[in-house]
């Protein structure tokens, strides 16, 4: 990895009143903390739901595990449900092995479900 | 040995080593290399290099036609760990050697094509004779690892002992049978998490009618899979817990935590329609 | 057993930390390792370049490669010449920080590999040795 791909933010996209983040790169522990604030900024002016598409992600250690707790915290009273997608099974056998969970966070597998599960929130409120 | 051949041996030395990149380059594009290296190409290449790198050496030894010699230790080592996760992912040794013989023509051809007229006959020959060896040695390391072996079936048993079941669109089943070691799980984890993704499952039923004995040792395994299958974005229903495993659970203590759990398969099914029904969105 | 090459990488940045795993990575890779076991070692050197940076003021990890009959092993050696840890069994133990992170880091690296050893003393620095083998090559 070179310098210059390795200080890219995750890119934060607003599909209507959702948000979703489409983690493409690999995240270094600032980039990781660059999209917690970028999350919790931009979830202020008003959203139903943050999505987290992790399909590209090859690794979740404890300190992406707790960016991403600390993402749903910090979002929850003004965005709803943090939904993380797409996790890929050897990363899931990984996390298991080594104890870590996703306390705070729903999961689905794809965008699509994810978005139902942010709808389905949004009703059960 | 003849001096000609010697001298073939010295030529395919320094060919080797001028040609060593457009070489590797080559051969990451076989099958060999190609197979055991997955993740990408530039892995491939640097295994071909290390192969053609200890190829060098023997030739540069001079005696290219002698499986015994002490210069195809490097050789050895660089086949050994390819054959091993080929014969791992499932490959016969015929078929590895096949793939191991697949590195010779490349060889044989840049010799041919670029090699001056003064040096190719014995060269050509020289190379003939090294490529023939390494096949015996890829052949002497498939059929004697028998590591490789053991663990290869062992592996295709714990498979052909997990299949998946699709049940309905969008939800999995496992059948588990028999005991359940850290091994077993690892496998059933595996092949369980790959089948949720190939179906796009939103609920894995674990049935575990066929398992004779749940304690804290198997709770534990049957509650990383059912975490893991959650992380993964689907959910996990535990069925087929007969009463007299119930019994046992509650014997001993074991806290299943909030794994949802049904008595047979077809209520856990039915659970299982009514998530993908009603909590999840049917594409 | 044959011992090839040792790679050695600096651990000074979380830019470094990134390339701590991917050199890991090729590693395995190299090493015939399939992709949860990739993913595996990956993620536990991962947790330990991390601890190296931020608990031990930096310092750097040693990729040794492990030559055996029936398959290949890598070693990482991460050292460092920070505070040390006064007592280990604590630190190992699931949620125990003295940071601000999870407290599974050492613990979930240990149970991540198949060879695990901590070197550290109070002022002496700390050195974490693992030792990751695919399966086959290590009867399991
Ligand atoms: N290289 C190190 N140097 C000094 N202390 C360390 C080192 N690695 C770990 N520790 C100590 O062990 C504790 C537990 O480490 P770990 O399980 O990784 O949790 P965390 O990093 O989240 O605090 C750390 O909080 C720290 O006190
Ligand atoms: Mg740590």
């Amino acid at each position: 990895m070179n310098a210059a791909t390795g200080m890219r933010r995750v890119s934060v996209h607003r599909l209507g009143e959702v948000l979703l983040a489409s983690i493409q790169q690999e995240l270094t522990d600032s980039i990781a903390v660059a999209l917690r604030q970028d999350l919790t900024e931009m979830a202020a002016a008003g959203t139903r739901g943050v999505i987290i598409d992790i399909s590209q992600v090859e690794i979740v250690d404890s300190f992406l595990a707790r960016v991403l707790a600390e993402i749903a915290a910090a979002t929850r009273i003004l965005a709803g449900r943090t939904v993380v997608c797409g996790m890929r099974p050897p990363v899931a056998i990984t996390m298991v092995e080594m104890g870590l969970g996703l306390p705070g966070l729903h999961t689905a597998r794809s965008l699509e479900d994810a978005l139902a599960l942010v709808e389905a929130g949004e009703v059960g409120r | 040995m003849t001096v000609a051949e010697n001298g073939g041996a010295a030529a395919v030395a320094d060919f080797l080593r001028a040609r060593r990149e457009q070489l590797a380059q080559q051969w990451a594009d076989l099958t060999l290399f190609r197979a055991v290296h997955t993740s990408g190409r530039d892995v491939a290449v640097h295994a071909a290099h290390r192969l053609v790198d200890a190829l060098t050496e023997v030739a540069r030894d001079g005696r290219v036609d002698d499986v015994t010699v002490p210069a195809l230790d490097q050789v050895r080592a660089a086949l050994a760990q390819m054959i091993a996760a080929r014969s791992q992912a499932g490959a016969t040794p015929p078929q590895v050697a096949a793939e191991v013989a697949e590195l010779k023509r490349p060889v044989i051809a840049m010799v041919g094509r670029e090699l001056a007229d003064a040096d190719r006959g014995a060269a050509l020959i020289a190379a003939t004779d090294l490529m023939g060896t390494l096949r015996l040695v890829g052949m002497e390391i498939s059929l004697s690892d028998e590591g490789a072996i053991v663990a290869r079936q062992r592996r295709q048993l714990s498979e052909v002992a997990t299949p998946v079941l699709k049940l309905w669109d969008r939800v999995v089943a496992v059948p588990l049978i028999g005991t359940l070691d850290s091994a077993r799980t690892q496998v059933v984890m595996e092949t369980l998490l790959e089948a949720i993704v190939d179906q796009h499952a939103a609920v894995a039923i674990l049935d575990i009618t066929g398992v004779p004995l749940v304690d804290t040792v198997v709770a534990q395994h049957l509650m990383k899979t059912a975490l893991a299958v959650r992380l993964m974005g689907a959910r996990c229903v535990v069925s087929g817990i007969r009463p007299q495993i119930a019994q046992t659970i509650v014997q001993l203590g074991i806290d299943l935590g909030d794994i949802t759990t049904r008595a047979t398969l077809a209520d856990a099914l039915e659970w299982a329609l009514g998530q993908v029904g009603t909590s999840i969105g049917r594409a | 057993m044959t011992t090839a090459a040792v790679t050695t990488l600096p651990i000074t940045s979380d830019l470094e930390i990134a390339g701590v795993r991917q050199a890991v990575r090729e590693a395995a890779v190299a090493a015939g390792f399939s992709l949860v076991e990739q993913t595996k070692v990956v993620t536990a050197a991962s947790e330990l370049a991390r601890n190296t940076l931020v608990h031990g003021g930096g310092g750097r990890l040693e990729i040794t490669r492990l030559d055996r009959p029936h398959g290949q092993g890598i070693r990482l050696r991460f050292r460092d010449e920070g505070p040390g840890i006064a007592d280990v069994e604590t630190a190992l133990s699931d949620g125990y920080t003295t940071g601000h992170g999870l407290g599974l880091g050492l613990g979930g690296a240990r149970r991540l590999v198949q060879e695990f050893a901590i070197d550290t003393a109070p002022g002496r620095g700390t050195t974490v040795t693992v030792t990751a083998w695919p399966r086959g090559a290590w009867g399991g």
